[in-house]
């Protein structure tokens, strides 16, 4: 059997406050095999972004094992930490994240320029991605120049553009409207068609059942780990609005 | 990434806010600038001093003895000796003895210089004869009442035609056997060309002393002037047994003790200059501190997508760097400006011609400095940079 791409290992993530100790993450368990596609969903204060930040290399655990494709994150040094991320992972940001001063060319090349692609072949590759989420005869603009929607298939090629085994969107639709989130939302089912793991943090109901999976999350514990169709799965989550 | 494209990288962000970064680079213009001119000021007045001891001729050595009321006294026959034993050093000597007192026909020239001198002297000074002759040993030997004058004279007073003409000097009548090619830049009353010289022998029996006070040598090489310096005064020393009655100036000594002179003026003003790059380097270091604080989320979303701490250290550092060096490429193009300036504002108003002439050495230096300047006081932004956490920074808004 092949081994999981994401385990979580009895992790815990503890932020001190003062006196207080704020269990994030309590003892999470789970692990997500290469090809899949998994919601992380759960109320605000839930513990999804300090999830993401985990999976994302961003941060590391205070207890337990996080293993990313049989390596324990908690044991890199920040330099192999930076190359993960730049390797393994395409982050997709709510807040599209691009880099205002480049061209959207330039901002789907960024992460092919940390990886020491020649300059030919970046721009090749970032060309390529673009034309996936049908943005080439933007590459010369300015970020600010395009619309919500646009900017994030921007953000969601620039994903793809490193071509990582995995694909972590935070709240990708936040800051969209329904009509371009389910465009958003199509765009990663495509991805995850193509044979990428996707996990996609929301606290949204009606986006989590976009992915077959759901692990749902209550005060930094799992409360729910099974087919978005499952009994449970919706219990407890925000309804979306509108 | 490479660093080419960190530099390209950089440049852009320059760009992107021009007078931000023209601000910050003006304490570095005015201080490479200030210094080049400071320096170019250094150099002129270096070169100028050297020329004008050149045309003085660096390889003379000046004796004046002093010890006419001692019991004893060194005769010329005995500065001959002693130039003659060391040949290896002096190559010649000529007695000055000064007058004053000069009329042709019935005007006095007061501001004429005569001065009695050898044979060798012309030789020594490189003076050449345009008309006549110049002295000779005979007119030393037999005290002739003859003179050689400067064209000055003889084109002011003579219309260019003094040969056989007479000159008096202090009442007595002097022919003139020669004139000297004209040596100043322009003729003019107490130039270098209002000259008369007459045989020392017969200056000396005229001014009325008994022993000659005034000598010029030349030595063999200019190199060989400290040395050369020593040997006279020992020998001063050994025939006066005492060596406060005479003085021996080398014109090599002279000027090397001037130009080191200017050196440390123009060293410590140089220094005084080089505060306003200090202070630019602080105005860098300020801004990058802001513009990192500004780029906070740029951070942030760079380190996500894979920038190592040693690549955003590298960016801000050569972002510093090259603001620094631009500042002092503006600098040196300012400093030359000035420069070219302060000699045309030099030559017209001191009517001197000293060329403010910065030195290649200096602008190498102005711009590695400027340089490296940007490297010190960026790295400290940049290091705040490289080690911002990804998270935080971007949750900075
Ligand atoms: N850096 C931090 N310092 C202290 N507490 C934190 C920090 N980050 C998150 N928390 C706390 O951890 C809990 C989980 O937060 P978070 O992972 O952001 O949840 P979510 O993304 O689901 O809203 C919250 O109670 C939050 O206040
Ligand atoms: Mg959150």
């Amino acid at each position: 059997m092949m081994e999981p791409l994401i385990v979580f290992d009895h992790l815990c993530k503890f932020y001190q406050m003062g006196d207080e100790t704020v269990r994030a993450a309590d003892d999470i368990s789970f692990s997500i095999d290469r090809g899949e596609f998994v919601a992380i969903v759960g109320k605000s204060g839930s513990g999804k972004s300090t999830c993401m930040n985990i999976i994302g290399c961003l941060d590391v655990p205070t207890s337990g094992r996080y293993l990313l494709h049989g390596a324990d994150v908690g044991s890199l040094s920040k330099n192999e930490l930076a190359e993960t991320r730049n390797k393994m992972l395409g982050f997709i940001f709510q807040q599209y994240n691009l880099l205002p001063k480049l061209s959207v060319l330039e901002n789907v090349e960024v992460p092919l320029m940390y990886a020491g692609v020649p300059r030919g072949e970046r721009r090749r590759r970032a060309e390529e991605a673009l034309e996936r989420v049908g943005l080439i005869d933007k590459r010369k603009n300015r970020p600010n120049q395009l619309s919500g929607g646009q900017q994030q298939r921007v953000s969601i090629a620039r994903a793809l553009a490193g071509d990582p085994p995995v694909i972590l969107a935070d709240e990708p639709t936040g800051a969209l409207d329904s009509k371009t989130s389910r465009e958003v939302l199509g765009m990663l089912q495509q991805v995850h068609r193509e044979g990428r793991t996707v996990v996609l943090i929301t606290h949204d109901n009606s986006i989590a059942v976009t992915a077959p999976r759901i692990i749902r999350l209550e005060d930094g514990k799992v409360v729910y780990d099974g087919p978005a169709h499952g009994r449970n799965a919706l219990v407890g989550g925000e309804e979306a609005a509108g | 990434m490479s660093l080419g494209e960190s530099f390209t990288m950089a440049l852009r962000n320059i760009r992107a806010s021009k007078m931000r970064t023209f601000l910050t680079m003006l304490g570095i213009i005015i201080g490479i600038a200030s210094v080049m001119v400071i320096v170019g000021l250094g150099n002129g007045m270096e070169n100028y001093i050297t020329e004008s001891f050149q045309s003085m001729g660096t390889n003379t050595i000046s004796v004046t003895l002093m010890g006419r009321s001692s019991s004893r006294s060194v005769s010329e026959e005995q500065m001959y000796e002693i130039v003659e034993e060391n040949s290896r050093y002096f190559d010649q000597i000529s007695p000055l003895v000064n007058l004053s007192g000069v009329k042709i026909g019935t005007e006095s020239l007061s501001y004429t210089s005569v001065t009695g001198v050898s044979e060798d002297y012309f030789n020594m000074k490189q003076y050449t004869i345009s008309q006549g002759r110049g002295l000779q040993y005979l007119d030393m030997e037999d005290r002739l009442s003859v003179c050689v004058i400067g064209e000055y004279l003889s084109r002011t007073y003579f219309g260019g035609d003094a040969l056989g003409k007479t000159v008096r000097v202090g009442g007595r009548p002097y022919t003139v056997v020669g004139v000297m090619t004209q040596e100043g830049d322009t003729l003019e009353e107490g130039g270098a060309d209002d000259c008369v010289f007459l045989p020392y022998t017969t200056a000396a029996r005229a001014s009325g002393m008994g022993t000659i006070s005034s000598y010029v040598v030349t030595v063999t090489s200019e190199d060989l002037a400290y040395q050369a310096k020593e040997v006279l005064e020992d020998a001063l020393t050994e025939l006066y047994g005492s060596d406060s009655v005479f003085s021996v100036i080398s014109m090599t000594e002279m000027l090397d003790a001037m130009n080191s002179m200017v050196d440390v003026m123009i060293t410590i003003l140089a220094a005084i200059a080089a505060i306003s790059l200090v202070v630019g380097g602080i105005g860098i270091m300020n801004i990058m501190l802001v513009s990192v604080t500004e780029r906070t989320r740029e951070i942030g979303i760079r380190k996500a997508l894979g920038a190592k701490e040693r690549t955003i250290l590298l960016q801000f550092v050569i972002e510093a760097a090259t603001t620094s060096a631009a500042g002092g490429l503006i600098g040196i193009a300012l400093g030359y400006a000035l420069s070219s300036a302060a000699t045309v504002l030099i030559t017209t108003l001191l009517e001197t011609s000293m060329a403010v002439t910065p030195s290649a050495a200096s602008i190498t230096m102005a711009f590695g400095v400027s340089a490296a300047i940007g490297v010190l006081f960026g790295y400290l932004p940049a290091k705040k940079a490289a080690q911002l956490n990804p998270i935080d920074a971007l949750r900075y808004e």
